[in-house]
């Protein structure tokens, strides 16, 4: 019965200070960009990792959710009263708004989040980032500052990309199921396109890149016990980072918009 | 000089070393040992500042490392080289880049200077022609002598061996025996080894410091712990299992 009543007080004793020790890690990165210069390989090596090996999974999930948004948009005008043109509207701000950034972000949750929490967590348990230590290196700029920086670079070119391709999957999704013309679809896409919301989704990159490289890199960098605490670690980015990249979402609509 | 003032460490309710105070002096060679899980590699990392302790002093050249800044322990670490226990090679680096990084990013040292260092580092350890090998090709053993060529190769005061035997074949052993003596005795450095290998602490050590239940209980020679007549003693050093619960 005790163990009952104790077992919520544990999991939210352990989730502050999980917070504490997240907010404490990613102080000493910040405080580490002063040394930046001496990481810039790293960090180009990591903006190849997280940015252009990913696109070609960024343009798939993106392409189609394009296309997805135009099929859907197709049956809801099944009734007749809105123009068929108008379906480049709800593609081009669906798209930039709110898919490219969010499906870029959960595409690289699972992507990057676990590779990175996998790479960190097993240097981790093989003492790797101990003999950082002792060869007098700081892990946190070393590991850490690299990959958020890269993830901060690359995050919004990805959203780019991702723009670009849920825009045309929405276009060839519309001239299949609708007979829209290109040149409607691009008529309804610029009467109501505003570059803010363009530059929104770029921004929601920035914060998603590095909120998804540190959460992942501090779960790696607290994983204990072998191979079954990196795949512990690994699910519990996934998990936290999905979480976070909606919260985040939230959060940064109503700021911005 | 390392000095280790009535040392404590706990990790949640398990209290693991239990003050534990000892000094070496340079030049030494001294073996730490004890049952497998009582403590040892702890201790060794206190040495240098990856673990902090709950109370106690670790002085190394004067300084005190457990209040010291990260910038601060830097130039501590900087005289001190650690082999891990399974070599702990970056795996996403070359032989060469795993030797060479401290060398490239945190030395004054040109690019050819680090390429020299390396090669000899590499020949002090036979492992010529080895620079572009993945640590994923290496054999246990070699991995142990990269290790080892990684911590010379910053040419440390004190060189810190974590289990630097535990895994390999009597003949492995013997020629990793071999090498930290000669390390040892050539590049005068003061060796620490953590071990629960015998055979390395007849072979290597000058003196033997035993841990057990968190405290220091042999502190001599490797001759005199032979003759050690302490019950838990002997039995570390017959490997008899059944020798105190015949005592009892």
């Amino acid at each position: 019965m005790l163990r009952i009543l104790i077992y919520p007080i544990n999991i939210f004793i352990d989730f502050f200070e999980g917070v504490a020790e997240y907010v404490l890690l990613m102080t000493k990165m910040f405080r580490s960009v002063k040394s930046w210069n001496l990481y810039l390989g790293f960090t180009a090596d990591q903006m190849v990792n997280i940015g252009a090996q990913s696109i070609p999974i960024v343009m798939l999930t993106s392409l189609f959710s394009g296309m997805v948004t135009s099929v859907q948009a197709a049956y809801q005008f099944e009734s007749g009263f809105v123009p068929t043109w108008f379906v480049g509207s709800i593609v081009g701000e669906s798209v930039l708004l709110e898919l490219a950034p969010m499906i870029t972000g959960l595409v690289m949750t699972g992507k990057i989040g676990a590779t990175i929490t996998a790479e960190i967590g097993t240097m981790r348990v093989t003492e790797q980032i101990d003999a950082l230590e002792s060869l007098s290196f700081d892990p946190v700029s070393f590991l850490i500052m690299p990959r958020v920086l890269a993830a901060a670079i690359m995050f919004p070119m990805l959203v780019i990309v991702a723009d670009f391709c849920g825009i045309l999957g929405g276009l060839f999704a519309a001239q299949s199921a609708m007979d829209v013309s290109a040149q409607e679809f691009i008529r309804g896409f610029r009467t109501w396109f505003r570059p803010w919301d363009a530059w929104f989704g770029l921004i929601k990159g920035v914060f998603f890149g590095i909120a998804i490289t540190s959460i992942a890199s501090y779960k790696g960098f607290t994983t204990e016990g072998g191979a079954e605490g990196v795949g512990k670690s690994t699910t519990s980015t996934v998990v936290i980072s999905c979480m976070v990249i909606v919260l985040l979402d939230y959060i940064l609509a109503e700021i911005f918009l | 000089m390392i000095e280790v003032k009535n040392l404590y460490k706990s990790f949640g309710i398990k209290d693991v070393l239990k003050g534990i105070s000892f000094k070496i002096n340079h030049g030494e060679s001294v073996a730490i040992i004890g049952k497998s899980g009582i403590g040892k590699s702890v201790l060794l990392k206190h040495l240098i500042g990856l673990i902090q302790p709950d109370s106690g002093e670790v002085w190394v050249e004067e300084k005190l490392v457990n209040s010291l800044l990260f910038s601060q322990l830097q130039s501590v670490r900087a005289q001190c080289g650690m082999v891990f226990q399974f070599g702990a090679l970056f795996d996403s680096m070359t032989v060469e880049e795993n030797i060479g990084l401290a060398l490239s990013k945190l030395s004054d040292m040109n690019e050819f200077e680090v390429a020299r260092q390396i090669s000899k580092s590499l020949a002090e350890v036979d492992m010529e022609n080895s620079e572009k090998l993945m640590p994923s090709s290496l054999s246990g053993g070699m991995k142990k002598r990269v290790g080892i060529a990684r911590a010379i190769a910053i040419k440390p005061k004190y060189l810190l061996y974590d289990e630097p035997t535990t895994g390999l074949d009597p003949v492995m052993t013997d020629s990793i025996n071999r090498l930290i003596s000669k390390i040892h005795r050539q590049e005068n450095v003061t060796s620490i080894m953590v071990t629960h290998e015998l055979r390395t602490v007849f072979e290597v050590a000058e003196r033997v410091i035993m841990i057990h239940n968190g405290k220091i209980k042999f502190d001599g020679t490797p001759a005199q712990i032979k003759q050690s007549e302490d019950k838990v003693v002997q039995q570390f050093i017959s490997g008899n299992s059944t020798l105190l619960e015949a005592e009892a």
